[in-house]
């Protein structure tokens, strides 16, 4: 019963390719008035671009952030202790290089963007000056080494293999504490108060605490949202809708000046931590409502499935629905975080001293009085672009899970 | 195939009765299974026969009426319900596949957490279930890199991963390109050959012609008529199956 089945030959699909010229003349030459227009605006970008071109070259302010950057990094975290945050930032990336090699997939990309922030820091930091009296590596020499670090963390774990998850994740879970042992002394190191603590490092302190604890504390609203236990979901619905209705600053000043009143002893909760805990509360609101929408676009027949299966609701959360809501979810959380890691410059206004508010000191000492114009639009471009770095490689990398999750999908 | 009509019935579905909101979807329906019977539910869109199986694995809720599989009353106790659903695999007309995971982790999903097994039992039993099914070369695939029919049959092997001893079909073929049911059906023809308790609401009156031991024909929530293929297709006793088989057949 078989016939001959005559298959038609395919053919390339017919080029739709254009030329340069052929494209410039179609769509900016095309008409008397089309050359009016594209020659006026050509004639302004350029003019633009000569003038900012020229102004970065000439001007006169740009050693101001050079001169400080160890204000802009650490501000007054004492000369003599640098090497603690670097050894602190070093342990991070080991870890995160580890992960790297043993759990691939989105860690991978997380610490290839930390890698390649740190080669561009290690160059940039060329221009830095060294401190006198420091105890630290010079800027260059550590911004290699975490690269280093990265890299070579992500290599070991390959060669290791699988038995080093355990291990790693209770280094992880160790981590955290480790770091503002290490930041803030005790234990034999000396003791740097939080009040010293400022610029990015302080920057990166709260956005990081911000991102990592209110992540478990997100997600545990957003079910909380859909239990069907009335008291957590009103509580939850509560909760979401009375930080959502009201600014981070708002948020920044109750943490700030209200929880001391409330709290017993609340005045002597250390000014960082407060912070801490108002950024904290603020995006888990935000970050419920988020993966709320990843859970409500996951079909019925999913729970109905892992049900019908034997699972138990907690397994079902679990393994079913919560890791397909995230997945659904990725960029809209990474662009929280990026609206997070920008958002903490607002805790200037309580008193701490991040990034900005690093620059805003910078650029009223007073040896830069005489200096025409100021020195704030250069110090300003600086932090700019250092904010750039850090928002724009997590874009990337949320570009790249975003990629992988699709193709996993097809 | 009707050897084991002397065994005692594994389910028991007595006057059960489920209303949404004020619409009764199941009224008063009866029915025994015994051991290794295959049962056909067939009927027009609506007659609460997906609700009916549903039902037995307590994915709907029954108001009224008793429901016992293998020995286990249905009631509101988690643990019966979970005790039943360890014995009962479900196919679903949407598959219902896990999309984040490959295909042998769906298939090993279940065995590792419910029935504690190790990885490595589980990823056996998963190999040896999607030879039987006959797509062991997409075990590392993800659902969506399947076809359709594929993707039920990985559906199926994932329900006989848990060693149930019962199988509900809800329209496994109804979502499925026509070139596709076939494979299906092969699949699910092997398996009720092999002594395997099924129930199956399907439009494919050819394999319920082939395999079913007993079909019911449900309208408007009621089981209207039962009987052996020989006797539904030839000598329909209801006005409402006779005028059933004659649009579909």
């Amino acid at each position: 019963m078989t016939t001959e089945v005559s298959r038609p030959t395919s053919r390339r699909a017919p080029r739709q390719q254009i030329g340069l010229i052929e494209w410039l003349r179609k769509n900016l030459f095309s008409t008397w008035y089309n050359v009016i227009i594209t020659v006026v605006l050509l004639y302004i970008v350029t003019q633009a671009t000569l003038n900012f071109v020229s102004w970065m070259v000439t001007a006169p302010g740009w050693t101001a952030a050079f001169t400080n950057i160890k204000l802009l990094l650490t501000w007054t975290y004492p000369v003599d202790q640098l090497w603690r945050p670097q050894a602190a930032m070093a342990l991070v990336l080991v870890l995160l290089g580890l992960s790297s090699g043993l759990w691939d997939g989105i860690v991978r990309m997380v610490a290839w963007g930390a890698a390649a922030i740190s080669v561009i820091l290690g160059l940039a930091a060329f221009t830095f000056p060294d401190l006198p009296g420091q105890t630290s590596l010079p800027g260059w020499l550590f911004m290699f080494l975490c690269a280093i670090l990265l890299v070579g963390g992500d290599l070991l774990a390959r060669r290791v293999g699988k038995r080093l998850r355990w291990p790693l994740i209770i280094a992880w879970l160790l981590s955290y504490p480790a770091v503002i042992l290490i930041l803030r002394g005790g234990l034999g190191l000396p003791v740097v108060e939080t009040k010293l603590w400022g610029g990015l490092m302080l920057t990166l302190i709260l956005a990081i605490s911000g991102i990592v604890l209110s992540f478990p504390l997100g997600v545990l609203l957003a079910l909380g949202r859909r239990s069907s236990l009335p008291v957590i979901r009103i509580f939850c619905v509560l909760y979401i809708e009375l930080i959502r209705g009201v600014p981070l600053v708002t948020v920044l000043f109750m943490g700030a000046l209200l929880l001391p009143l409330f709290i017993p002893g609340g005045e002597s909760i250390d000014a960082l931590v407060r912070a801490t805990i108002a950024v904290t509360l603020f995006s888990a609101a935000y970050l419920a409502e988020n993966v709320r929408g990843g859970l409500q676009a996951i079909p019925k027949g999913q729970v109905e499935a892992a049900r019908a299966l034997g699972l138990n609701v907690f397994q079902t959360t679990l393994l079913i629905t919560l890791p397909q809501a995230l997945r659904a979810v990725v960029p809209v959380l990474v662009g929280q975080f990026i609206a997070l890691f920008k958002d903490t410059s607002l805790v200037v206004i309580i008193g701490l001293v991040d990034l900005l508010g690093a620059a805003q000191n910078i650029v009223g000492q007073p040896q830069w009085l005489g200096t025409p114009g100021g020195v704030w639009r250069e110090t300003f471009l600086v932090i700019a672009a250092i904010y750039w770095v850090f928002s724009f490689t997590m874009s990337r990398v949320s570009k790249r899970i975003e990629d992988q999750i699709a193709r996993s999908r097809h | 195939m009707s050897g084991n009509s002397t065994n005692e019935p594994i389910i028991i579905c007595e006057n059960v009765n489920k209303w949404y909101g004020n619409f009764h979807a199941l009224k008063d329906v009866s029915l025994r299974v015994k051991r290794g019977e295959v049962v056909v539910i067939c009927g027009p869109s609506g007659s609460g026969k997906s609700t009916f199986i549903r039902t037995i694995n307590r994915l709907e809720e029954h108001q009224e009426g008793r429901i016992i599989v293998d020995g286990i009353e249905m009631t509101s106790d988690i643990r019966n319900i979970d005790a039943i659903r360890r014995e009962v695999g479900m196919v679903f007309q949407q598959f219902n596949l896990f999309p984040h995971l490959t295909v042998l982790q769906n298939i090993t999903l279940a065995p590792i957490w419910v029935r504690k097994k190790t990885r490595k039992e589980a990823e056996a039993k998963a190999f040896e279930l999607l030879e039987r099914v006959g797509i062991r070369e997409q075990a590392h695939k993800y659902p969506g890199q399947l076809s359709g029919g594929q993707q039920q049959r990985v559906a199926i092997a994932r329900a006989l991963a848990m060693e149930p001893r019962i199988m509900l079909f809800d329209e496994p073929t109804s979502a499925l390109d026509p070139e596709m049911v076939k494979e299906v059906l092969d699949v699910m023809k092997t398996l009720a050959r092999s002594g395997m308790t099924m129930l199956c609401v399907t439009h494919e009156m050819g394999f319920a012609r082939e395999v079913a031991d007993r079909i019911v024909f449900m309208d408007q929530g009621q089981i209207v008529e039962e009987g052996t293929p020989d006797q539904f297709f030839t000598n329909p006793r209801n006005e409402r199956t006779r005028l059933f088989l004659s649009q579909i057949l």
